[in-house]
């Protein structure tokens, strides 16, 4: 048996977006066990719930994560919703949704971008994040943010985008998608890109199924499963194909997050053509009571936001599950057995939201 | 070996392209009209309410009712617009540039205008008070008037 070696990985390392750290267990170059730790960027954003009007708790909410801000304000709005027991104006749910969309588009290029970098490409790595500049800055054109956006309010969204904003933005998504297609050929079919993803990391169907992966890792090892389908916001109106792909590698994830941009630009494109006039919000009176769970989709897998109220401004308790909290086990599972060369890249390829888990 | 050419095409793009980056500072950079930068105050309108100031989840804005002043802490301003939401008088803006980096803490106290005089009340006289009255009487006895014309 050859000598084992503990190297510690992170938190601080120029491939983590993000701080985790993990005590890698080798045998050689290869990697026995990982054992991970994290608890670096807690913020106490939850317990701030009992000590801020539930209105304005929304943009606490949003400042969980800077890259699915979007949706964690809506999630807790959602939730809020269901509490209140009010629907929302159509044009919100349009809105909302062309936004969710935007987001998904921007944090993918962002991970691609991350992705290249992993595995040495800082050229490609620039071409990515060049794209994803151009959606930062139509989010800050309709909402006046580039990373927070603070449009959501419970009862619908405070800004609205005429017309003429969503004309330019579907133009801008069709010279994007132009220059994705550039950027696909060279993530799907270079060769050195290939020999860093093809059969590295395999996670199996059976095993994303009992580790509980989420979203794209989980699409990517063959499971049919999407919020999305589940209809909240206007996505009960569009029509969508879950993207999987049954690979189950590096190269898969990859791959359905590449095709995800290509759909969210379809449904963008379908939001656009479908919103119809009307308000942007509706009134809510009074307190909250009760409690309410809402899922939605983020970039990164489901979600999950629970509150609890009881009639007074202050929640009870406002609990976020988040995506890469459940991604860490089968990216562990994904660990094992891999070369110390390619554990940057599998825990990219989950891409991890270590503050969005610890919040 | 094809495979191995995919990113030539846009490696000779980028070299015949302009670059995407900006120069700056020496090109000014043009913010959009909503853009989010800097809460502004327009003093003259405010009533001093504090409405901002319970408003703000990040406790940045203080108003002082006595002083008439209304502060801001610049670096713990979040800029999520709530207070300019909530105003109820509309004087709070959105500027679309940032606050200027700093080595300190920067707060921003704005001094309101002194409290516009309150109107003198008319000096009441002996025949005032007794026309007063009589008026009174008078409103009085058309109301009953009318009560006893609706039964």
């Amino acid at each position: 048996m050859a000598n084992r070696s503990v190297v510690p990985f992170g938190p601080q390392h120029p491939v983590l977006p993000e701080p985790i750290h993990l005590d890698l267990v080798l045998e050689d170059e290869k990697v026995v066990e990982a054992v991970p730790k994290i608890g670096y960027v807690h913020r106490g954003l939850e317990k701030l719930v009992q000590k801020r009007d539930f209105n304005d708790f929304v943009y606490i909410a949003e400042r969980t994560c800077g890259i699915c801000s979007f949706m964690h304000g809506m999630g807790y709005v959602e939730a809020m919703e269901r509490i209140f027991n009010v629907d929302i104006p159509g044009r919100a749910k349009y809105l909302r949704t062309i936004w969710c969309e935007m987001s998904r588009i921007h944090s993918h290029l962002l991970w691609l971008g991350l992705l290249a970098d992993g595995f040495g490409f800082e050229a490609l790595f620039y071409q990515c994040w060049r794209m994803r500049e151009q959606v930062l800055d139509m989010f800050e054109e309709a909402t006046g943010g580039r990373v927070i956006f603070s449009v959501n309010k419970i009862g619908g969204v405070l800004k609205d985008m005429p017309a003429e904003m969503l004309d330019k933005f579907v133009k801008n998504f069709n010279y994007l998608e132009l220059q994705l297609k550039d950027i696909t050929e060279v993530f799907l079919k270079d060769y050195t890109v290939e020999s860093r993803l093809r059969g590295v990391g395999i996670l199996s169907k059976e095993d994303a199924i009992t580790l509980g992966a989420a979203g794209p890792m989980m699409r990517a090892s063959g499971i049919k499963i999407d919020t999305r389908s589940l209809g909240y916001a206007a996505y009960e109106d569009i029509d969508f194909e879950i993207i999987t792909s049954n690979e189950c590698d590096s190269y898969a994830r990859c791959e359905v997050r590449i095709k995800e941009i290509f759909q969210s630009i379809d449904i963008i494109r379908q939001a656009v053509s479908k919103i119809p006039d009307g308000e942007l919000s509706v009134a809510i009176k009074g307190n909250p009571n009760g409690e309410a769970f809402a899922r939605m989709e983020q970039p990164r897998g489901e979600a999950i936001y629970y509150c609890r109220a009881n009639g007074t401004k202050f929640l009870e308790r406002m609990r976020i599950r988040t995506p890469t909290f459940t991604n860490l086990t089968p990216m562990l599972h994904t660990l094992k057995g891999a070369e110390l060369a390619d554990v940057p890249l599998l825990i990219l390829t989950i891409d991890p939201c270590i503050s969005c888990t610890e919040r | 070996m094809a495979s191995i050419m995919k990113f030539t095409g846009l490696v000779l793009k980028n070299l015949f392209s302009k670059p995407v980056t900006k120069n700056y500072p020496a090109e000014e950079r043009k913010f959009p009209e909503r853009s989010r930068g800097s809460v502004q105050v327009d003093i003259d309108q405010c009533i001093f309410c504090g409405s901002c100031q319970r408003k703000c989840p990040s406790s940045a804005i203080t108003v002082d009712r006595a002083a008439r002043t209304w502060s801001i802490d610049r670096m713990g301003c979040v800029q999520c617009e709530n207070c300019v939401n909530n105003c109820p008088k509309k004087c709070l803006h959105m500027d679309v540039h940032y606050t200027q980096p700093e080595y300190t803490k920067v707060t921003d106290t704005v001094q309101g205008p002194p409290p516009a005089p309150k109107p003198e009340k008319p000096e009441l006289t002996p025949e005032k008070i007794a026309e007063l009255k009589a008026a009174a009487a008078a409103k009085k006895a058309a109301k009953a008037a009318a009560e006893a014309k609706n039964d």
